[in-house]
C-alpha cells in the first residue's frame, strides 16, 4: 500500500490537495476562504492531470530531430486539458469575487452565516 | 436533407453569436431578436429531429476531420433531439410569459444583458445535449454554471446575491468533482470520446481488480452532477435559489439546468461508460436510495414551507428525486420514465413558476400563504394556470404528471426485485398524497373569497403572456394524453443511444 503510494506520489498529492480543497470550499465560512479552497481543489486536478500526462524520457511532441515514431513523445492532450481547466478556473473565481465584493458591500462582512443573518433583519429583502 | 447534419453545430454556434449580438442591441430589440432566435432554433432542430426519425439513425458530426479516437464530435439521436427541442420551448415560453416581471426586476439599461445569458445558456445547453466528448460536457458545464449564476443575479437584492453564491459554491463542489470523476476515466481509458471510452470500459471491467477503480471514478463524476442538479441530500439551495430569482430565470434554472446536468449525466452512462457496466456497480442502488429519499424530504418540506415558492422549489427537489428513482431502477422502463418525467416537469413547473409572481402581485407583493388568501380569485388567469400546472403536479389523469408516475410504477414492477417494487410503489403512494396535500391546500387558499374582489385587470395578460401558457398547458395534455407516442420515441431513441 505505502510502496504504492510512493510510486504514485504525485497523484496521491494531487488528490490530498483536491480533498483539502474541496472541505475548505465546503466547511470555510469566510467566502474568500473558500474561493482560496476552490483554486487549491482545482489545482489538485490538474497536478493529477499533468503528472499523468508526463512520461519520463520522453519529449514535447514537436518534431525537430527527425524522430517519427510516437513512443518518442508523450500525449499533448492532458496539457490542453490543464490549460483549459486553468481558463475555467480563472473565470469561475472572477465571478465570484465580484459577487463577494457585492455582498461585503451590502453586509459589511464576509462569513456567509453573518450575511444570512443579518438579511433576515433587513427590510428591502422582504 | 444532407444539410441537415450541419444544424445540431448551428444551434451552438448561432447561441454563442447571439449572445455577443444582444451585448449591443437595445433591450426591446435584444428581447425580439432572442424569441425569433428561438424560434429559429425550435424549427432547426425539429428538422434534426424530423431527419433522425425519417432515417432511423443517429448521426455524428465529426469537428476538424479528425476520425474516431481523436478530435470532437457532435451526436444526434431522436432522444437528443427531443430533449433539445423541449428546452428551446419551455425556453421560448418562459422568457415570453416572465419578461413583464423583467422589468420590474431590472433596470433598462442592462437589460440586454439578460438576453446575452439567455443566449449564452441556450449555447451551453445545447452543447450538453449534443456533445459526445466528456470534457467538452465539463467546458460547457462550467459555462452553463457561470450562466446560471448570471441570471440569477439580475435582481440586485441581497437575498438573491446570497442565494446565488451559496448556488454558485455547491455548484463548483459539483464540477470540481464532476472534472476529478472524468479525468480519472481519461487516465483509466486514455479517452475523452464517449464511444472509444465505452469499448476501453467494457474490456477494462472484465478484470474484477480494475472494477472497484472504475466504481470510484463513476461515483465521483455522479455525486458531482447529482450535487448540481439538486438530489436529496444536497437540495436545500433550491428554495433560496429559486425562491428569490426573477420568475423567467427561476423557471430557467428549475426546468432546464437542473435537467441539463441529470441529461449529461444520463449520456455519461449510456454511453461513455455502457449501460451493463452500471449494473454491475453499486451506484445504481445510491441513486435509487437517495432519489426516494429526495421524494419524501422534498415533499414534507413543500407542506412545512410558508412561501408559495419555496413550496414549488421543494417540489421541485422531489422531482428531481423522480428522475433519479428512475435511472437507480436500472431497467429499460426505468430509464423511459426517468426521461418521460424530466419533460413533463420541465413543463410543468416552468408553468408554475411564471404564475406564482402574478398571483403575488395581486396579493400586495407578498408569497406568504397568509396574504394569499383569494389570489385566484383577484386574478383568475394566473389563478387558473396555476391549477392546471398543479393538476399536473399532483398526478391528475389527462395530464402529464400521471403518465410519468404511471411509468414508474410499471417500471417498477417490470423489474425483478420484490424489495425495489415494495420501496418504490411506498414511494410513489407517499409522495402522491403529500403532493395532492400541499397543492390541494394552496389551492383552497387561492380560491378562497376575502374581502371584495377587483375586476381583474387584464391588461396584465396580453398574448405576450397568454401564448406561452396555452402552450405550456398543451404540451403538459399532449404529454398526458398522448403519453405512448412519446414513450415510444423515447425508447426508439434509447435504442439509438447505446
Amino acid at each position: 500500500m505505502i510502496t504504492h503510494l510512493w510510486i504514485n506520489n504525485e497523484e496521491a498529492v494531487a488528490i490530498i490537495l483536491f480533498g483539502i480543497g474541496f472541505t475548505m470550499l465546503l466547511f470555510q465560512k469566510n467566502l474568500l476562504k473558500k474561493l482560496i479552497g476552490m483554486n487549491i481543489m482545482d489545482t489538485g486536478v490538474f497536478l493529477f492531470l499533468a503528472s499523468m500526462g508526463y512520461i519520463e524520457g520522453r519529449k514535447a511532441p514537436i518534431i525537430t530531430d527527425g524522430v517519427m515514431e510516437a513512443a518518442a513523445y508523450i500525449n499533448p492532450v492532458p496539457a490542453g486539458l490543464v490549460l483549459t481547466g486553468i481558463v475555467v478556473s480563472v473565470s469561475v473565481t472572477a465571478i465570484m469575487l465580484s459577487l463577494s465584493v457585492r455582498l461585503y458591500k451590502r453586509y459589511h462582512t464576509l462569513n456567509i452565516d453573518e450575511m444570512y443573518e443579518r438579511s433576515r433583519h433587513a427590510a428591502e429583502d422582504r | 436533407m444532407e444539410f441537415i447534419r450541419n444544424y445540431p453545430l448551428f444551434t451552438i454556434v448561432l447561441s454563442l453569436f447571439s449572445g455577443v449580438l444582444c451585448y449591443m442591441l437595445k433591450p426591446a430589440a435584444a428581447k425580439i431578436y432572442t424569441l425569433v432566435f428561438e424560434g429559429l432554433l425550435i424549427g432547426m432542430v425539429g428538422c434534426v429531429l424530423f431527419y433522425v426519425i425519417v432515417t432511423g439513425q443517429p448521426f455524428t458530426y465529426v469537428m476538424g476531420e479528425f476520425p474516431a479516437p481523436w478530435g470532437n464530435e457532435i451526436r444526434a439521436g431522436i432522444l437528443e433531439a427531443m430533449i433539445a427541442l423541449l428546452f428551446l420551448i419551455v425556453e421560448i415560453c418562459s422568457i415570453s410569459a416572465g419578461h413583464r416581471f423583467l422589468v420590474i426586476d431590472m433596470d433598462e439599461s442592462k437589460r440586454n444583458l439578460y438576453f446575452t445569458l439567455v443566449n449564452l445558456m441556450t449555447a451551453a445547453l445545447m452543447a450538453l445535449v449534443w456533445t459526445n466528448d466528456l470534457f467538452t460536457g465539463y467546458v460547457f458545464l462550467e459555462i452553463l454554471t457561470l450562466t446560471s449564476c448570471g441570471v440569477l443575479i439580475v435582481r440586485e437584492i441581497g437575498r438573491t446575491t446570497l442565494a446565488a453564491v451559496r448556488y454558485m459554491i455547491l455548484n463548483l463542489l459539483g464540477s470540481g468533482l464532476f472534472l476529478l470523476g472524468v479525468v480519472l476515466l481519461y487516465d483509466l481509458t486514455g479517452h475523452l470520446l464517449m464511444v472509444p471510452m465505452r469499448q476501453t470500459i467494457a474490456e477494462l471491467a472484465r478484470d474484477p481488480q480494475v472494477l472497484p477503480v472504475l466504481g470510484v471514478a463513476v461515483g465521483i463524476l455522479t455525486i458531482g452532477l447529482s450535487i448540481k442538479s439538486g438530489l436529496f441530500p444536497f437540495h436545500f439551495w433550491m428554495p433560496d435559489t429559486y425562491g428569490w430569482a426573477s420568475p423567467t430565470s427561476a423557471a430557467l434554472l428549475s426546468s432546464l439546468v437542473s435537467k441539463a446536468y441529470i441529461f449529461l449525466l444520463f449520456k455519461t452512462y449510456y454511453r461513455a461508460i455502457g449501460i451493463d457496466v452500471i449494473e454491475q456497480l453499486p451506484i445504481r442502488n445510491v441513486l435509487l436510495v437517495l432519489g426516494i429519499g429526495g421524494i419524501v424530504v422534498g415533499s414534507l418540506q413543500a407542506i412545512h414551507t410558508n412561501n408559495l415558492n419555496h413550496m414549488v422549489a421543494y417540489s421541485s427537489a422531489a422531482q428531481i428525486g423522480y428522475i433519479y428513482m428512475g435511472i437507480g431502477l436500472g431497467t429499460m422502463a426505468g430509464y423511459t420514465a426517468a426521461m418521460f418525467h424530466i419533460m413533463a416537469h420541465a413543463i410543468t413547473k416552468s408553468q408554475l413558476f411564471v404564475t406564482t409572481p402574478r398571483l403575488a402581485e395581486v396579493s400586495g407583493g407578498t408569497l406568504k400563504f397568509q396574504d394569499l388568501q383569494g389570489a385566484g380569485l383577484k386574478s383568475k388567469v394566473a389563478g387558473l394556470y396555476f391549477t392546471l400546472g398543479a393538476f399536473s403536479m399532483i398526478g391528475i389523469p389527462i395530464f402529464a404528471g400521471f403518465s410519468s408516475k404511471l411509468l414508474f410504477a410499471l417500471a417498477a414492477v417490470g423489474q425483478g426485485s420484490h424489495k425495489k417494487i415494495i420501496l418504490v410503489m411506498l414511494a410513489l403512494a407517499v409522495s402522491s398524497m403529500l403532493n395532492a396535500l400541499y397543492f390541494v391546500m394552496t389551492l383552497i387558499r387561492i380560491f378562497t373569497p376575502e374581502g371584495k374582489l377587483e375586476k381583474d385587470d387584464l391588461r396584465h395578460h396580453h398574448i405576450n403572456y397568454h401564448l406561452p401558457m396555452v402552450l405550456l398547458t398543451a404540451a403538459n395534455l399532449m404529454l398526458g394524453l398522448k403519453s405512448d407516442l412519446v414513450v415510444s420515441l423515447i425508447e426508439r431513441g434509447l435504442s439509438m443511444f447505446g
